[in-house]
């Protein structure tokens, strides 16, 4: 089958990888691209090219394009249940869901995300308190494993090869049909309540107040700000609900060209942060927005990655668990600040049970996440937020991860062993690989 | 131009299973259109048959069909007999092997000219009858720039696509005097699986783009068109090059 040279890219624009692309059309040749590969070669998914860091390429070898198997192959309205392809995004979910009463169960913060690539990273949202994560709305899934066979994979068929997909980073195979449980519920828009936060024992004052009243929470952080006004920021709250006149967001912005680096410093960065606190009064507010305005801010925006020039950024998000939630995140933003880093995108959020997911990232407690602009001393900071991360008991989303070393990750998933048993068992040549994998060492490790 | 009705019932699709055939059919269903979904792959045909019923809420059928199997192709007329009319006809099947995998073997030959020239006659000329008593109708045929002129890189399927288009000219004037219109698609550079990988391509359009255009085409009536529009002016220049020159062109 026909294959093509190309130069993937991360969303993170900080690495690149030259790999040999098949583009299946439909599941016999996406079969048949796996079987083509070999432990040499190695191959593994990609989907919309969301992904931050290394987890859906691998320079030199093969990727296995997801985006043409797009279909909706049934859709039960009195189970409310869909099954589609992997390549089927969320925006493209929400539009069919919406017109027939219902709502993806979870959405990511962008849905430019393929329903693959969430199934394969057990993406969270907004929700999470009270939903979970995708993967416990997946009723099944059929996967192409690395003998080129498509098996299915349920909580009670397969359980181990389930729970090692969801969350599992394309590793165990490529996923090629989901059955998914929407949520019934007609909406169009979502009722928000904004609230000014001055610090963060006020950000950890309302969380805990709205976590497991409010359909969806999220916080927004000033990562410039130090000392009494650390942690202060934008909390909001949301409900769905049915809007008329509400029109769909229409206008897309887009950054036409790569920006000079340092275009976004911390004056800059600064400044943005001063009008997007003051934008909300400070006695709050309370509006009805699009839904996927809500969800989905920087959707608006095409290409939003170029504004941090031709270097790209990195991602950092991390759990801390309850416990220990408030130590480390003043620790984790303290460290942000004192290196003035200009991140404009901090984001807030309590996170509600652990997904089953054998390397899934969400557990109970509180979620970070940073971007930072690929400049030589970032990476020094990268490693300062893991040690501290890892200090405080949390978890790095792998989703997100460019950087972190194999030890830390090996300590954070205490999951890892069966994950590698699943491997084992599907995948003892080890064709599914990628730079991730390689990097976190996860075949290696025991 | 033909004037006739652009309200067609049913749109058979033959080639189905690829991405301009998935593309087309989407639009087509969305207008309102029931859709029978021919090609080899039947179970992704199924599959498709699936996505397009549930997003579109009409009817679907996938049906077994192979261009080169001429023998078989009165039996997928005969299915067709039940379908509300006026009928839609897309073909889009075709085969493009390397001219230098043709050159060293003539089967592939025999299979290039089989699959875009003979399979098209011989299914077009076998649901004709059914448009000419429908009186109405639209017959849309992706042929390629190849057939405008015989090429170094690609003579054989070139050739296949040459006839095919002066059989369509034939067509269209037999069609016409029933008000069943007859376009040509003379597609260049499209993103499919068929010119996946392959080097030189520039301004490459997407399968849903050229879906689009050759079902506004078709509804417009139009007997030729170039898709993208510019490979008109593209072909005009390499039409009119003389052949002592041409001849020792790497193109």
């Amino acid at each position: 089958m026909r294959a093509k040279e190309m130069r993937l890219t991360s969303w993170g624009h900080h690495r690149h990888a030259d790999m040999i692309a098949f583009r299946p059309e439909r599941l016999s040749t996406l079969q048949q691209a796996v079987r083509s590969a070999d432990a040499e070669s190695g191959i593994i998914a990609y989907g919309e090219g969301r992904n931050y860091g290394d987890l859906a390429m691998r320079d030199g070898g093969r990727a296995l394009l997801t985006r043409r198997l797009d279909r909706i192959i049934e859709f039960d309205a009195e189970a409310g249940a869909v099954t589609l392809e992997a390549g089927v995004t969320f925006a493209e979910l929400y539009n069919f869901a919406t017109k027939r009463g219902f709502l993806p169960p979870v959405t990511p913060g962008t849905a430019f995300v393929t329903l693959g690539g969430g199934v394969a990273s057990d993406v969270h949202g907004k929700n999470h308190d009270l939903h979970g994560t995708l993967g416990a709305h997946v009723d099944w899934l059929d996967i192409v494993v690395a003998n080129g066979d498509c098996v299915r994979a349920s909580p009670t068929e397969r359980p181990e090869l389930f729970a090692a997909t969801v969350g599992g980073c394309g590793l165990t195979g490529v996923i090629a049909a989901i059955r998914l449980r929407l949520r019934r519920q007609q909406a169009n828009a979502v009722e928000t309540r904004e609230f000014r936060v001055r610090d963060l024992d006020h950000f950890f004052e309302l969380m805990a107040e709205h976590r497991e009243k409010a359909t969806y929470t999220v916080g927004w952080v000033d990562a410039l700000q130090r000392g009494r006004n650390l942690g202060r920021g934008i909390f909001q709250t949301g409900e769905p609900l049915v809007a008329d006149n509400m029109k769909p967001r229409r206008s897309q912005l887009a950054v036409p060209f790569t920006f000079p680096a340092g275009t976004l410093n911390r004056f800059s960065v600064g400044l943005f942060n001063e009008i997007y606190f003051r934008r909300v009064p400070s006695s709050g507010r309370q509006r009805v927005v699009d839904y996927d305005a809500f969800h989905h801010p920087l959707d608006a925006v095409g290409h939003w990655n170029r504004l941090y020039g031709r270097s790209g950024f990195y991602q950092f998000q991390c759990v801390i668990p309850d416990t220990n939630a408030r130590d480390g995140i003043r620790k984790l933003l303290e460290l942000v600040s004192t290196a003035q880093a200009a991140s404009f995108l901090a984001v807030l959020k309590t996170f509600g049970a652990e997904g089953f997911g054998h390397l899934s990232f969400p557990r109970p407690g509180v979620t970070l996440s940073l971007d930072l602009p690929a400049r030589p001393e970032t990476r020094d900071l990268m490693s300062r937020l893991e040690s501290t991360t890892r200090e405080a008991g949390g978890r790095i989303y792998l989703a997100k991860d460019g950087t972190m070393s194999a030890e830390s990750f090996a300590e954070m998933y205490p999951r890892l062993e069966r994950f590698n048993a699943v491997l084992a068992e599907h995948d003892p040549e080890g064709r599914f690989e990628s730079d991730m994998s390689r990097r976190l060492k996860i075949r290696m490790a025991t | 131009m033909t004037k006739g009705t652009s309200t067609i019932k049913t749109w058979l699709i033959l080639g189905a299973s690829s991405s301009v055939a998935r593309a087309f059919a989407r639009r087509a269903a969305a207008a309102g259109a029931n859709i029978l979904l021919a090609g080899r792959d039947i179970d992704d045909l199924e599959r498709t048959a699936s996505d397009i019923a549930i997003r579109h809420n009409v009817k679907v059928e996938a049906l077994p069909f192979d261009a080169e199997a001429t023998d078989k192709h009165d039996l997928l007329t005969q299915q067709l007999e039940e379908m509300p009319g006026p009928l839609g006809i897309f073909l889009l099947f075709g085969a493009m092997p390397e001219q230098a995998e043709i050159d060293s073997d003539f089967q592939l030959a025999e299979r290039t000219v089989k699959v875009n020239y003979l399979g098209a006659i011989s299914i077009l000329s076998r649901l004709s009858p059914r448009l000419e008593r429908d009186g109405a109708g639209r017959v849309v045929v992706m042929s390629s720039v190849a057939g405008d002129r015989g090429r170094l890189k690609n003579y054989v399927y070139g050739s296949a696509k040459a006839g095919l288009n002066a059989y369509l000219q034939g067509l269209r004037a037999r069609l016409a005097r029933v008000d069943v219109s007859v376009t040509t698609i003379k597609a260049g550079f499209i993103d499919t699986n068929m010119s996946y990988g392959t080097p030189g391509m520039f301004l490459v359009a997407t399968p849903d783009a050229c879906a689009a255009a050759c079902l506004s085409l078709a509804e417009a009536g139009r007997d030729v068109a170039y898709f993208p529009w510019f490979w008109r002016y593209i072909m005009l220049i390499i039409r009119h090059i003389p052949e002592r020159i041409f001849k020792r062109m790497n193109i």
